[in-house]
């Protein structure tokens, strides 16, 4: 057993960027050689290409070749296997390096903060979402209400997505909870204008139709947007209570994004509940 | 690996030695994708995990022999029938771990 000192805790140059990049949330990839020369040795990449990358696996060229492969599998979002040359060479088998990336993690914005909201965030936790809860009315929408939210936000629906909106993609999910035309209906209009994967709007058939009447008025009759509404929210599996709701809602997103078939309150008819 | 940061730092602060096993990569059905981590103190106590519970046992002892040598690997469990008693994967999958010191 290496004898290690105290102070060694804070002694891992590697380990420390990796660690505080990932609580953060930051992008970040890795490269560990596992098999040939310099077995171990790592190299950290950050998404800026102009920040140096930390560590080295053994060769100045190794490392450049490793670090472009590296900058390019954290775009991408992909961990894989790979050999090189000693010198980085192409078609060489020498070393066999494990390059990992870290993508920040998906964001679910929850709008509404109603008694559903607390239990959709919770599951949402679970599954490795960055959550954001937001909501107008200041009684509403606080800390103490939503603990386990990374973020609580006082404000309109549409405000807090034409700030961050730019930055939505297609892990990414809107769950619009508030069932209220006031509100839905502007946070509805602003999911649609980003890249967002998944936008769930909760609210009965009945109320829905109402819904599609207000957003025709706002504009929003392109069938390609109005066909990105999952609504009613969540799947067709009778789920009643709010922590039945959100495990409804956050298997939805999963299938979606799997592309399996699976039954949304959406495409159904009837009761939405059990 | 972001689940067990946290686990690992308190083990670190409190002066354990932390192996660290990932999956590196997979042949067949197999529960965890390459990336699924697991650490191992020197007190046997183990964070996350690389498979669904079937090669776990057998991480520990290879982890604890990386932290007594020292020495980083690779280690492949697969399914055969004709070892009764190995340890693989049920679902019949093959997976390859790195475990290695987190030295570095």
């Amino acid at each position: 057993m290496t004898d290690r000192s105290p102070t060694a805790a804070t002694a891992l140059p590697v380990w420390s960027a990796l660690r505080d990049a990932l609580r953060a949330g930051h992008p970040v990839a890795l490269a560990t050689v596992v098999d040939g020369r310099g077995v171990g040795h790592k190299l950290l990449v950050g998404a800026d290409p102009n920040d140096a990358p930390l560590g080295t696996l053994g060769d100045a060229d190794l490392d450049r070749v490793v670090g472009r492969d590296l900058r390019a599998e954290l775009a991408a979002g992909h961990t894989s296997v790979r050999h090189y040359g000693r010198q980085g060479q192409a078609n060489q088998t020498d070393v066999e390096v494990f390059l990992e990336a870290f993508a920040p993690p998906p964001r679910m914005l929850i709008f509404g903060a109603v008694d559903f909201t607390a239990a959709l965030a919770r599951v949402a936790k679970v599954l490795g979402y960055r959550v954001t809860v937001c909501d107008a009315r200041e009684v509403f929408a606080t800390r103490a209400r939503f603990p386990m939210a990374d973020e609580v936000v006082v404000d309109w629906p549409h405000r807090l997505l034409a700030s961050v909106g730019s930055h939505l993609g297609p892990a990414d999910a809107v769950c619009v909870l508030t069932h209220d035309p006031k509100f839905d209906v502007p946070a509805i209009v602003g999911a649609l204008a980003t890249g967002v994967g998944y936008i769930g709007v909760m609210g009965s058939r009945h109320t829905h139709e109402r819904r599609l009447e207000r957003l025709a008025e706002e504009g929003v009759t392109d069938p390609a947007d109005l066909g990105r509404l999952m609504a009613p929210i969540g799947l067709d599996i009778g789920a009643r209570t709010p922590e039945e709701t959100a495990i409804a809602v956050c298997a939805e997103i999963i299938a979606l994004r799997t592309g399996r078939r699976a039954p949304s309150l959406r495409d159904g008819t009837g009761p939405i509940h059990a | 690996m972001r689940e067990i940061v946290e686990d690992i730092e308190r083990w670190r602060a409190a002066g354990h030695d932390v192996a660290l096993a990932r999956v590196v990569d997979l042949a067949g059905s197999g529960p965890r994708d390459p990336g699924a981590a697991m650490a191992v103190n020197d007190a046997g106590e183990v964070a996350g995990s690389v498979s669904g519970g079937c090669v776990e046992g057998a991480v520990v002892t290879e982890a604890l022999d990386v932290l007594r040598t020292g020495s980083a690997r690779m280690v492949t469990f697969g399914y055969s029938d004709d070892e009764a008693f190995a340890v693989g994967l049920t679902c019949g999958g093959t997976v390859h771990l790195f475990i290695e010191p987190l030295d570095w």
